[in-house]
């Protein structure tokens, strides 16, 4: 994991501070049509409060549609920035030095995405006030604490908070250096932000010892989150194919590999937007690839699994929606692209190493895995209303609306928005944590050839 | 008298080290120097002092707070408007579980970072004498000393080979 030269604090500081110091010249042409992308989303969001949710494909009983599919599919993507960061940092694997920060950014900006959608999706934004949170003392009328909507929010907002905090904490050498680095007003805004840190041994303990110890914090928290979202579906008595007991590991496995698949794609195009080839090397995506290998596979078996689980009962009504999914059109059509993008194709790409390395290849990999993973998402909540009634008068098809598809559009055009603004005011690769790996860094002789090797702390 | 503080520059760890061992060899109180650096080298990496700390008992202490406030929420509401759905028990213990369990856990983070902070002694209020050389790979060693002794600290920083040694009225020794 050390195939790269050696590279100075200086080097360091001066590539890696790039993309806040001296940003490249697309950054505000591109900053402003991701801009106008997201008002088309804002713009519709308001047609969409002003007439109601009748702009929408919603009906009875698909009363949950693409914005819904969207919430979970950007819950699983925030789920990238735990596994990463928390489980690399526990087992001191060196190559998540570089890919830690945009992993958790990841985490935030997405987690706030995916917060909007639900908020959206009740038609009347400021009623959610009323749902979740216990203030209305004057009525003595509170949230009720035995619905997973409820518990839904709870969940995602200590891993909001959480992971910001996570964040912050880390954040903090990195805005002494800019610190540093800065004069003006800047300098004064990153002097209050870095707290007076000067860097002394202490200081560096306690920061060492908060990766480990809010990394073994947070991972409950991340497992929760996805269990709770699983549980929206899994709690639902009456609507067959959702009320599985295997739903949260399985939602927490996919939202790790939809999550991964994200933070791959996300490197790759920091490494050539801001010319970090010395940093997110093609051995950190050819290590990543191999983990999700193995991330896959066991959302592959928890998915038969599922269905297994399903069909084994032997429940007419379960039995039908199952008929439905695998044998009427368009719903085989759908399922049968979303195992081969999902699993089939991306898999067969990452097994061989010369495409694990070749970033093209990564990248449409990776896209292909969440494309697929926001089809899942689909596959599970649609075709399980649609069938919800016994009455056959009652069964019902969905077809999103325009207004849905622009909204869904535009949250993608958020998460690049808020990842590039954020990339302009903080570094994106931990600076302290590339400079250690850098005087870890040692070489073995074995016989006759040289191992890149690294010296390991316990 | 009063202690000043006094900072020599290196532009290895090496020398640090040296420099280390030379101020404790003056007999300088380990608690009165300390090495800054841009990144966490290994601990005693300079023969620093050990950090002692009780950061272990922030996240249990925030944890039952959590719990606590997770138990009185999910009860107090729930008898503030007793209905009963689907024949289950006011208080049913699962779905309490939940909101109890992220109430715990969100206590445990808070309190964490609240006592990194705390024991990071951050945010501090000024940054004292600093050099900016340092985020760039230099190690700093800050030494708090009487006037009287800033010129054998001093000599003994540069004789450890110090790039540089200054002190806070900004005059500087450069070797």
């Amino acid at each position: 994991m050390q195939e790269g030269r050696a590279l100075t604090p200086t080097e360091i500081n001066r590539d890696l501070l790039r993309s806040v110091l001296e940003p490249p010249k697309w950054f505000w042409p591109v900053v402003v049509i991701l801009t106008l992308w997201v008002l088309v989303g804002v713009t519709v969001s308001g047609i969409m409060i002003n007439r109601g949710l009748g702009v929408t494909g919603l009906n009875r009983p698909v009363a949950w549609g693409f914005m819904i599919t969207n919430f979970v599919f950007w819950i699983g993507i925030s789920h990238a920035g735990v596994m990463l960061s928390a489980i690399l940092r526990l087992a001191k694997a060196e190559w998540r030095r570089p890919a830690t920060r945009a992993a958790e950014v990841l985490t935030i900006f997405s987690l706030m995405t995916a917060l909007t959608m639900p908020i959206m999706h009740v038609g009347r934004p400021w009623r959610v006030l009323y749902w979740v949170f216990p203030y209305d003392f004057a009525r003595g009328i509170w949230p009720s604490v035995r619905s997973p909507l409820v518990w839904d929010p709870s969940a995602i907002l200590t891993y909001l908070t959480s992971s910001t905090l996570f964040v912050l904490i880390a954040l903090v050498p990195d805005l002494a250096v800019l610190r540093d680095h800065t004069t003006g007003v800047a300098h004064r805004i990153y002097s209050v932000l870095s707290l007076g840190w000067q860097g002394n041994a202490r200081q560096w303990k306690f920061q060492v010892i908060a990766g480990v110890l809010l990394s073994a914090l947070i991972l409950p928290v991340f497992v929760s989150v996805h269990s709770i979202v699983s549980w929206d579906f899994g709690m639902a008595a009456s609507v067959k194919s959702w009320h599985s007991t295997i739903f949260a590991p399985y939602f927490v496995i996919g939202a790790v590999h939809s999550g991964v698949s994200a933070v791959v794609f996300v490197m790759i195009l920091l490494r050539s937007m801001f010319g970090w080839q010395e940093y997110i090397r093609k051995e950190h995506i050819d290590a990543l690839g191999r983990l999700l290998i193995v991330v896959a596979t066991g959302w592959f078996y928890f998915l038969c699994m599922e269905i297994i689980f399903g069909l084994y009962g032997r429940e007419a009504d379960e039995v039908a929606v199952r008929t439905m999914q695998f044998m009427e059109y368009p719903w085989n059509v759908l399922m049968i692209i979303f195992a081969g993008i999902t699993y089939f194709l991306p898999v067969a790409l990452w097994l061989p190493r010369s495409f694990r390395r070749n970033l093209w290849i990564m990248s449409l990999a990776c896209i292909s895995v969440n494309v697929g993973m926001w089809l899942e998402r689909y596959l599970i909540i649609v075709p399980g209303l649609a069938r919800k009634q016994v009455f056959t008068f009652t069964w019902q098809t969905y077809m999103p609306s325009i207004t849905e598809l622009l909204l869904i559009l535009s949250t993608f055009g958020l998460v690049s928005l808020l990842l590039l603004l954020f990339s302009r005011v903080f570094p994106l690769v931990p600076l302290y944590d590339i400079k250690e790996g850098e005087f870890l860094r040692a070489k073995v002789q074995v016989g006759r050839s040289t191992v890149p090797a690294t010296i390991r702390e316990d | 008298m009063a202690k000043r503080p006094l900072l020599g520059l290196f532009d290895s760890a090496d020398r640090a080290a040296d420099a280390g061992d030379a101020l404790k060899k003056a007999g300088i109180a380990e608690t009165d120097y300390d090495f800054l650096t841009d990144a966490p080298y290994p601990e005693g990496a300079f023969g620093e002092r050990a950090e002692h700390h009780r950061l272990y008992i922030y996240p249990m202490i925030g944890a039952v707070l959590g719990l606590t406030s997770g138990v009185m929420l999910t009860s107090m509401t729930q008898m503030a408007f007793p209905m009963v759905q689907g024949g289950k028990p006011i208080l049913a213990l699962p779905p309490m579980a939940v909101i109890c369990y992220e109430g715990t856990m969100l206590g445990a983070i808070l309190f964490t970072i609240f006592g990194i902070l705390f024991e990071s002694r951050l945010p501090a209020g000024k940054l004292g004498l600093y050099d900016t050389r340092i985020t760039q790979g230099f190690i700093g060693v800050l030494v708090h000393c009487e006037d009287a002794e800033h010129g054998k600290v001093s000599g003994i920083l540069s004789s450890a080979g110090a790039v540089e040694v200054k002190w806070e009225n900004a005059r500087a020794a450069t070797a």
